[in-house]
């Protein structure tokens, strides 16, 4: 049976007929390829490669490309549905999706050489390619103007020094989207697996992520050839890749709730005690209820941002909404199913505890969710708290 | 080769069907749509057969304005053109829809006709059938295998316990059966440019009525079982609902 999804206010009229069939074909990808496969992954702590080349075949990589470097030019409201489908199946699966479209294709395509573009933009939409982002440091989080590592300018191009964690796809990547400091300014430049100096150990025994890969990023004294800087100047260069990424991740986080929403419409319908279904108790139907409600809303706000990015009518602020809200709404929600589901939830028989354990990770990644506090906090006083 | 494939919409697998106030059609508000899946095993062998030999590729549709939508889904899989045949009246039994196809397909002189065995729907299996005589074609149904020649096909049908092979000559009328290839998922970019490929409406030719439906009931629910306690002392107590309640001793 395929999954149905929540849509109590029907935005589905609101979506166009391309929009609708793209969800409902990774919708069907997502039932049929990544959630038979995903728990085992999930507790072997692999990610699953075997997918990558499926998932370059459905267009799932480069959404937002041109045509003319392999990608399917599709607006931010598609992408957006891919994505929450996508993390319906796993936050790991979405976050390696999130990373090829919003870190690593965006800026190649919107700062990288014509010759680059040509050269990674068709590897990386087929999936033959794999993408990083290199920008957080071990010391440098949230606040990566602080970051150390370094760009000396040298005969041809740049040597890079320093070294970067947290990175999704790290050692797998094909190409590694860095940032260091050239003269104090925050530029961007290609890595390429192979060059000399760089390498990338994962980082090993995660509670959550697990069907991921996560690593450190190891500079030391890397030759990077002129024609791979991106042409961009400070953190600006980043954040704009980060605001892509971070409305991905607003839209995938419905896709995990609603996962768990589901599991625990079934459970409680099918559970009794005391001679009938939990799902008639009260107290349970609060927190039945308390999920429904959330996703609700959350999908109001993903569906307003995504069509005000499309008419380019948006502020970074909007998306820290998004992001913020709809991260802890699908954390919560998780937390709420795994009551529902009582010792049952702790299973991998259900997919609770991985998306609960998955999405600790989304509410501190790509901007922790104080941070996206303090932003609207500053949107709405005039006063920035973090400065 | 010239490739004809015949589709349908059809209540999502997962549906909950209910009888309509009229209790002789199905209730369709908030009911999702999908293209009939054993058309998507004929799409897609038409498509691979397209891969390997060229030509052009059709999808036609009998249905009123809300097909759009399943037209669409078949050209993100890889139709290159779509023929919608615009039926007004409400009810259609096969004949009425075998009628409207076999009417295109004179126009069209297709190498062959594919279609799923049956529609998920109403479970009719006549279309086929019904096009071969209306086309004087030979029509080959349930067929789970498929080799191609030069005017001909060889291939293997399922039959009750067992497997039949059959040879025809072209064109002929093909309806498949779940399985002969694996239906792709329509891919994100072919979805963008399916937009961008022509739908042909056609007005339906409007035949009367063969056959009319009387009235619709759903399935009776499958009663409440008993559970006995397990002792010697209820196997008269078995024996007895067995015989009297349940009536099959």
């Amino acid at each position: 049976m395929t999954f149905q999804g929540t849509d109590f206010f029907r935005l589905d009229e609101l979506y166009t007929e391309e929009e609708l069939m793209v969800r409902d074909s990774v919708r069907e990808f997502v039932d049929e390829q990544i959630v038979p496969i995903i728990e085992d992954h999930y507790m072997k702590g692999t990610f699953p490669m075997e997918l990558v080349e499926k998932l370059g075949n459905l267009g799932m990589f480069g959404i937002k490309t041109s045509e003319k470097y392999g990608g399917a030019g599709a607006n931010y409201t598609t992408y957006g549905l891919a994505m929450q489908e996508l993390e319906r199946g796993d936050s790991g699966v979405r976050s390696f999706a999130s990373v090829q479209n919003s870190l690593v294709m965006y800026p190649i395509e919107t700062y990288a050489n014509e010759e680059k573009k040509q050269e990674w933009l068709p590897k990386l939409a087929s999936g033959k390619a794999i993408g990083c982002f290199g920008l957080t440091e071990p010391d440098h989080g949230s606040n990566p103007s602080g970051m150390l590592t370094t760009a000396k300018k040298i005969d041809g191009g740049y040597l890079l020094n320093g070294a970067k964690m947290w990175i999704t796809n790290g050692s797998l990547a094909d190409v590694a989207v860095v940032w260091a400091k050239l003269d104090g300014r925050i530029t961007g430049f290609l890595v390429e697996k192979g060059m000399k100096g760089f390498s990338a150990p994962e980082m090993k025994n995660k509670h959550s992520l697990r069907a991921s890969v996560t690593s450190e990023l190891i500079f030391q004294d890397v030759e990077v050839p002129e024609i791979n800087r991106l042409n961009v100047d400070g953190l600006k260069g980043p954040l704009s890749c980060l605001t892509q990424a971070r409305y991905g991740i607003a839209y995938g986080a419905i896709g995990a709730a609603m996962q768990v929403y589901e599991s625990s419409i079934n459970y409680a319908k099918s559970r009794i005690q005391f001679d009938k279904p939990i799902a008639g108790f009260q107290l349970v139907q609060d927190k039945l209820v308390h999920i429904f409600d959330e996703i609700s809303k959350a999908q109001l706000i993903a569906y307003r941002v995504g069509r005000l990015m499309e008419s380019g009518n948006f502020k970074p602020e909007h998306i820290s909404f998004a992001k913020r809200n709809n991260v802890k709404m699908a954390l919560e929600s998780c937390r709420i199913a795994r009551e529902v589901h009582g010792a049952n939830g702790i299973l991998n028989e259900y997919p609770i505890m991985r998306h609960a354990n998955n999405l600790e990770s989304v509410y501190t990644y790509e901007g922790t969710h104080d941070i996206h506090t303090l932003i609207l906090g500053q949107h709405i006083t005039g006063i920035p708290a973090f400065k | 080769m010239n490739i004809l494939v015949c589709v349908s919409r059809v209540p999502d697998t997962a549906a909950k069907i209910k009888v309509a106030g009229d209790n002789k059609s199905v209730e369709t508000a908030g009911v999702k749509f999908i293209l009939n899946p054993y058309d998507e095993y004929a799409l897609e062998e038409a498509i691979q057969l397209q891969e390997s030999k060229g030509g052009e590729l059709t999808v036609l549709t009998v249905a009123g304005d809300e097909a759009t939508d399943v037209l669409r889904t078949a050209l993100a899989m890889g139709a290159d053109k779509a023929i919608h045949v615009k039926a007004n009246q409400l009810e259609k039994d096969s004949f009425y829809v075998a009628n409207n196809i076999a009417n295109v397909a004179k126009e069209l002189n297709p190498d062959i006709i594919f279609l799923g065995k049956q529609s998920i729907d109403f479970d009719s299996f006549q279309i086929s059938s019904l096009l071969g005589g209306l086309l004087d074609l030979p029509s080959v149904d349930v067929v789970s295998s498929i080799n191609y020649a030069d005017g001909s096909i060889t291939g293997e049908k399922d039959i009750e316990g067992g497997k039949e092979s059959f040879e025809t000559s072209l064109p002929a009328i093909i309806s498949v059966q779940k399985g002969i290839k694996e239906p792709r998922y329509p891919k994100l970019p072919q979805i963008m440019k399916a937009k961008q490929k022509p739908i042909e409406v056609k007005e339906a030719i409007e035949t009367p009525l063969r056959t009319e439906i009387l009235e619709m009931t759903l399935p009776e629910k499958a009663r409440a079982g008993k559970i006995l306690t397990g002792s010697d002392a209820d196997i008269d107590e078995l024996v007895r609902l067995l015989h009297e309640d349940a009536k099959v001793i």
